[in-house]
Parts: C-alpha cells; structure tokens; sequence
C-alpha cells in the first residue's frame, strides 16, 4: 500500500535515533582531536623524499634525474640539479638536488611520482594536518621539510618499505659483487701481463666483461 | 494563578501599555506584538536548526554537534555569528536592487503570517475574519521571493532552483489549501479563532480536534505533505537540492542575506506548522480535558515544535524525489484526494452526528487512498530506448 514504505523508513530512523542514545557501538563516527583511528596502510596523501642513515642531506636517496619532475600532471614539483656529486647508498658518485620543491596546495596526491622514480625515493606520505595561516609560502615545502627518514617510511607503509629495503639489498649487493669482480678483472688484468695463463682465464674474462658494459651504460 | 499564567503575556502587555497615554495605547499594543513575534520566532529558529542538526545526527548514528557549550547547545549562537561576520558577496552581474530585496521579501512575507496564528487564548495579533485567507495570501507571496533571488543572481543554477520551486510552490500550493477549505467548510468561519474555538470542545474529556474526523485526517495527512513541499524540506527540496544545483535559489547568497534565507525558511516552517496545528489539531487547546488548567500557549508551540521534529525525522528518512516524481504526486494523488475530501467533508456534514457518517466517510476515504496508491505505484515498464532520428 502507498506509505508503507515511508513508515518502514521511519521506523528504522527512530530505530537509529533511539538505539545511538542507548548503545555506543552504533556510533560510527569518533570525536577527531582527541581520538583517532590509526590510518591503514594504504593511506597517501603527499609525496616525501626518503633518507637512509642520521644525516637528512647526505643520505636522500634523490638523484636529480627530474623524471617525477616531468611526470607530474599537476606539475607541482620544481628540482634544480647541483652540481657536485655525493655518493649514494651504494657508494657511486651521483648528482643531488640542490633545489627540490612541492608546491602541496597543487598536488593532486596522484602518486604518479612515487611510480615512475627508479631510485625509491620518492614516497607518499600519510600526514594529513597540514593546514596553516600562510596559503602560498607554507603550503611550499622545500627539500629540508621533504626530507623523511627510511624509519619514517617503515612506520607508515611497513610493507611496501619492506618490500623496497629489500629491493635496495639486492642492489646494493649486485653492486657489490660488480664492485668486487671489477676489482678483481683489474686486478686480473694487473697480474695477466706477468704471468698468462690459460687455465684460469674463463672466470674473471666473463666477469669482466659485465661490469665493462654495466659501466658504460651508467 | 494558572489563570495568570495562561494570560502571562496578555497581562505584561497590557502592563506595560498602561504606562502610555491612552492615545497611543492600541498602537503600542500592536508594535509589543510585533516585536514579542519577531523575537521569538528566531529563538525558535535557533532551536529547531539545533534539534534539526542533533537529530539527524541521531538518526544517521552520529553524536552531531558537541563542540560549542555543553553538549554543543550553543551552536547556533556560533553559526550566528559566523553567518554576521562573513563577507556578503553580490555577483557582479547580479541585479542589485532586486539581490538585495530578495531576502528580505521573504522574511516579511513570512513573518506576516504570523499576524493571524492564534498562539494561546487571546493571543491572535490580528482578529481577522478572513485570517485563512490571509494566510494564504502571504503564504504564496514567499514564490514571488524565491523567484526574485534566483532570477537576479544571474546564476544557472539559482535561476534552475528559483524555477524549480516556484513550480513545485504554486503546485502544492492548491492541495495545501484544498485540505484546508474542508475545514472551513466544517467551521463555517474562515476566522482562525473561531477555527480553534470550534476544537476545543470536549467529550469524555477527549478533544473535538479535526484530526481525530476521518476527513480531518485525510485532510492533515494531505495538508502535511503539501505543507512539507510548500516549505521546500525534504524529500520535496529538489529547489535546493546541495547535490545537484548547489544550494538552488539562494547559490549566489551569501554571509547574512543567506541567513536571512535560511531564517525565512525555518520561520515559514515554523508558520506552517502552527497553521496545521491550528486547523486540524485544535491550536492552542489542550488535548485531553482534564489539562486543561496547562497554559494554552504551551500548547501552540508544543505542537508547532513537535510538527518540527516530524519534519525533521522525516527529512532523516526520506530520499529526494525526482521532479516528475513531484509533480505527478501533487497532480495526480494530492490534489484529486484533497478534492475528494472536500465532498466528504461535505458529507460528514449532511449525514448528521451518528455513526453512520463515520463508517460512510471513512470507508470512502480508505477505498480512495488504496485504489489511487495502487494506481500511482503501477510501474511503467519502458521498453529499450529507441532513436527515430539519430541513427
């Protein structure tokens, strides 16, 4: 019949109305300053640059190549490249960035950044009260207010950072164990002219020659 | 002393009257008046936008509110002055003069309805005759308002709001009325005194109110529904539905003309309200005898503010309809029961006290609402959509 619905409705509102005095489960919502629900693990909100080790400076992983740079939709990222260079976590020598802002109040929170960088160093971060009285200057957040420790990183995203410091091992180990074989190539190469021998040739002449083309490629 | 009570205000203004020279007395009597109405009512505005905000909080399993004084009683003082102290922007192709009327028509028009409620006994500002039709008269005025803002603000979407409701107003305008002609008919009186002397009747200690008739029923369930789309409130406030046109005729409003807005809006409420329980809950009588020593004005807005908080649940409840929807309920369901309602209330009349006329009556009514529900909730079932033209 018309209106049976309606009466339906209404009983399950009064039915909420009621039971939200009488029962505190049914109260969906939390009173925010005070209490908060912890953010899962999916949360982002805006970009972070990651640091390994205690220095912010020495340790930022960011190389400067300007790829997030250029990927940006919004374009709310300005690097500028120094130009020295620093070791990065492996020990090669690698340019920095001298300059690099986010302009947040632009930012879409796209984490397109966080996809295309091939260094792991740009991650979304899940701090959310950031409103200030300043809209132009505050909202930009220069490298020093960017820079984020690797433990920041494994508080927030515990798994993905897992995931990443596992990748860098492996790197930073292949890079090892290249450092090391073209020590030893060279060292191979050192001794060759002494002493040629055939026997023990195949293994550092193999060796040699990957590093010889990995080199050349960086 | 319950006698002194239930005068309070009749009293203190005749006290304070005195103190004039009688020359002036009537006028100053008039102005006392006024200025007591547009005092209270804001008040009351205040109140319902809190119970409005704390209740649809409770319904939706929210706490609402709780920030400003204890257990956030205080917001609407906040919202005040945050509505006061906010930048009052009129766009630059705006018509100014008209921008600046528009708010203001309505919140005169409505609060001149309240110059015929009866609010207790001997508490009428004006002891019209034709105090319905003046009700009416003033009520339809608040279109020509509503129209004014969103025709001036040069805005797409206040000008679709604007649109919108007048259509929907002068709609439900006519069963609004429709409902309360069988009143009159019943009365005799277009005089809303005498419409509430005629209820306050009892037998058995019970009431004579007309809600308890089966046409007064019928004409307040009707009266209801075209009371809650007349005042533009959910599920009829596709004018200003937020999703779809923003805030419909007052988008291009802002700081305190948009307060105003919003006054006028729970005012006219609030009128409407008192105007319903005026016809068909018997004003400012008590609804038992024997309460009847309770002060006669804690009953008019006893009612006036529980018809709030139905308004507000219902708004809780309810989705908002479609504008097809709207229109074909007003002209196809509202509008034909309110007139059957006028010849039953015409044959409650001719039939005669007994029970005969309840049985005729209300089988009537009941046969009606279910063949006509029945009718109006047939789905039409659409075939695919087929293009003659494209394609």
């Amino acid at each position: 019949m018309l209106g049976e619905g309606i009466l339906k409705g209404l009983a399950e509102t009064a039915k909420n109305f009621a039971g939200s005095f009488v029962s505190a489960e049914r109260l969906t919502t939390v009173q925010y300053p005070e209490q908060r629900i912890a953010p899962i693990e999916a949360t982002r909100d805006f970009p972070f640059l990651v640091y390994d080790g205690g220095d912010w400076e020495a340790g930022l992983r960011c190389v400067a190549c300007q790829i997030c740079e250029k990927e940006c939709p919004p374009q709310c990222i300005y690097i500028e490249k120094s130009k020295d260079k620093k070791p990065d976590f492996v020990g090669k020598m690698q340019i920095y960035p001298a300059r690099f802002d986010i302009d947040i109040s632009v930012c879409m929170s796209c984490q397109i950044c966080v996809e295309v960088c091939p260094f792991e160093a740009i991650k979304m971060d899940t701090e959310f009260e950031l409103s200030t009285t300043d809209r132009f200057g505050a909202l930009l957040y220069d490298r020093k207010e960017l820079a984020k420790s690797n433990e920041h990183y494994h508080k927030i995203h515990p798994t993905e950072a897992a995931e990443v410091d596992v990748r860098l091992a492996e790197e930073k180990a292949k890079a090892a164990a290249k450092a090391k074989a073209a020590a030893q190539a060279a060292a191979a190469k050192a001794a060759a002219p002494a002493a040629p021998v055939v026997a023990p040739k195949p293994v550092p002449v193999a060796e040699a020659d990957k590093p010889a083309g990995g080199e050349s490629k960086a | 002393m319950m006698e002194t009570l239930d005068q309070m205000f009749v009293l203190l203004k005749n006290w304070v009257v005195g103190f004039l020279p009688a020359g002036w007395q009537a006028t100053a009597g008039v102005v006392l008046c006024v200025v007591a109405i547009i005092a209270v009512f804001p008040g009351l505005f205040a109140i319902c936008v809190l119970l409005e905000r704390k209740g649809l909080g409770r319904m939706q399993n929210r706490i609402g509110p709780n920030r400003v004084g204890p257990l956030g009683i205080l917001q609407p003082v906040a919202d005040g002055i945050k509505s006061l102290t906010k930048e009052d922007i009129v766009p630059l192709s705006a018509d100014a003069a008209v921008h600046f009327m528009a708010p203001v028509v309505l919140v005169v028009v409505v609060f001149m309805g309240y110059a015929v409620l009866p609010m207790g006994r001997n508490m009428t500002l004006v002891k019209m005759d034709a105090g319905l039709l003046f009700y009416f008269a003033m009520g339809a005025s608040t279109e020509l308002s509503v129209f004014m803002a969103g025709w001036s603000s040069r805005n797409k979407y206040s000008l679709l709001g604007a649109m919108r409701a007048v259509a929907q107003m002068i709609s439900y305008e006519v069963p609004l009325l429709m409902s309360s002609v069988a009143v009159v008919m019943i009365t005799g009186s277009l005089s809303l005194e005498k419409i509430v002397a005629a209820q306050n009747q009892y037998t058995w200690g019970l009431p004579h109110w007309y809600i308890f008739t089966p046409w007064g029923f019928a004409g307040f369930l009707m009266y209801a529904v075209a009371a809650t789309a007349e005042t533009n409130r959910s599920p009829f406030d596709l004018p200003e539905g937020e999703s779809e046109l923003v805030a419909g005729y007052f988008t291009e409003y802002s700081g305190f003309k948009f307060a105003e807005f919003f006054l006028g809006e729970y005012v006219g409420m609030l009128s409407i309200s008192g105007l319903g329980a005026t016809l068909f809950l018997g004003g400012w009588s008590a609804p038992f005898s024997f309460l009847g020593w309770v002060p006669s004005w804690i009953w008019f807005f006893g009612k006036v503010m529980l018809s709030i908080c139905v308004f507000i649940w219902l708004r809780g409840t309810l989705p908002r309809l479609r504008q097809d929807q709207l229109m074909n309920f007003a002209w196809k369901f509202v509008l034909p029961f309110t007139l059957l309602n006028l010849m039953v209330a015409a044959l409650w009349r001719f039939l005669g006290p007994g029970w005969q006329q309840w049985v005729v009556c209300s089988a009537i009514l009941i046969v009606a609402y279910v063949v006509m529900g029945k009718l109006g909730m047939r789905r039409e079932h659409f075939g695919p959509r087929s293009y003659r033209y494209a394609e």
